[in-house]
């Protein structure tokens, strides 16, 4: 039992509108892979429609981004939803539908039960983009570690010293 | 190559000369995620328990096969309730180069490249039109000879080994994606069809049997 969760978020730009045919094969899938995370191992929470609808988010209004946010036990367990599930196959069909170099993700740790917001999921996203990957802030290509003694190690990673944590 | 870290490579390489050795290395390498016993090896290559258990470990000193201890189920007699010593392929990658040769770095940073352009499109055209160029009469065999080391049961084949495994970890959607156009390609026009099917241990492609009913 680690006392920090893994929160995910990731913004990409559809090609079209959810409703245009050419994107039908991304609708059609959301359903099913939303069920697949919330009984895959390890899932813990995401973001549904109402929770947007609280948020002032840049580029409401604009029905062509889309949002995704969530949080998991551990790395291990979102990188086997993500990698290793029929989530893979919707994954590798991304560039039909949405924009290349539109789409951005970003990983970081939270205390467990804390449920993150979009305006602290899009200030990772903005850290991400401007300074690249660092422990507040990360990928799956450039994993950190999660802070505090019984945290999980990213395998082959090297703990980095770790700064305060924000309040 | 020239840095003391190829030179562990080399050493490691170098420890599979023997014929014998190689063969054990062989039997364990099939065997894909589940750890072998050194009975099986020696009962495989025909050879003593002694001599198996003599080239196992050889391997496990260069660094090529991983120990685990585990009770074997079906098991009686003395030594029955004893862990017995298995073997399975260690997860480090060792390859030589002479004269040094980069491959693998030009592969991450065109992987990179592609991801960045959102070419993913562009690289299963080009695997598949590769994979067309190599049809597979045999698509166990053509596979196995590409060292996807693959295992057939019941009209299905799953494959232990992942050619791009350090490749396919580091951009999952487009070097599974690639793998899959490449297999395709391959077997396009015969009885069987690839699908991405995706578990831990093993290559993200698995093979079926077309149903003709």
């Amino acid at each position: 039992m680690t006392d920090f969760h893994l929160a995910q978020m990731n913004v990409a730009r559809l090609r079209a509108p959810l409703d245009d045919p050419s994107i039908a094969g991304f609708a059609a899938g959301l359903d099913l892979m939303n069920a697949l995370a919330d009984r895959s191992p390890g899932f813990v929470w995401r973001m549904t429609e109402e929770d947007v609808d609280g948020f002032p988010a840049p580029d409401r209004g604009d029905p062509a981004v889309i949002a995704t946010m969530s949080v998991w036990e551990s790395l291990e367990h979102l990188r086997a939803y993500v990698y290793q599930s029929a989530h893979l196959d919707y994954l590798r069909q991304r560039r039909d539908w949405f924009v290349p170099g539109g789409s951005s993700l970003v990983l970081w740790w939270v205390e467990a039960g804390h449920i993150p917001g979009v305006p602290e999921g899009l200030e990772r996203l903005r850290r991400v983009t401007t300074e690249g990957p660092g422990p507040e802030a990360f990928t799956f290509r450039k994993p950190f570690p999660a802070p505090g003694p019984g945290a999980t190690r990213p395998r082959g990673e090297r703990p980095e010293p770790l700064p305060a944590r924000p309040a | 190559m020239t840095t003391s870290e190829n030179w562990d490579d080399l050493a490691a390489v170098t420890a599979l000369s023997d014929g014998v050795r190689r063969s054990a290395y062989r039997v364990v390498a099939d065997g894909g995620p589940e750890p072998v016993g050194r009975d099986e090896v020696a009962e495989t290559l025909g050879v003593g328990r002694t001599l198996a258990a003599f080239h196992l470990d050889k391997l496990v000193d260069a660094g090529l096969l991983e120990v685990s201890y585990a009770r074997r189920t079906g098991r009686s007699g003395p030594g029955a309730g004893r862990p017995a010593k298995l073997y399975q392929v260690a997860r480090w990658e060792h390859s030589v180069s002479v004269p040094p040769r980069a491959y693998r770095s030009a592969a991450e940073m065109l992987a990179e490249a592609v991801e960045r352009g959102g070419a993913d499109q562009a690289l299963f055209d080009v695997a598949r039109e590769q994979g067309r160029e190599r049809p597979a009469g045999d698509p166990a065999a053509a596979l196995a000879e590409r060292g996807y080391s693959p295992v057939a049961e019941d009209g299905r084949i799953e494959l232990r080994n992942c050619p791009f495994h350090r490749l396919a970890e580091q951009f999952p959607p487009l070097i599974c994606g690639m793998n899959l156009a490449l297999i395709d390609g391959m077997v396009a026009g015969s009885e069987w069809t690839a699908r991405m099917d995706p578990a831990p241990g093993r290559c993200c492609v698995t093979l079926s049997k077309n149903n003709f009913d």
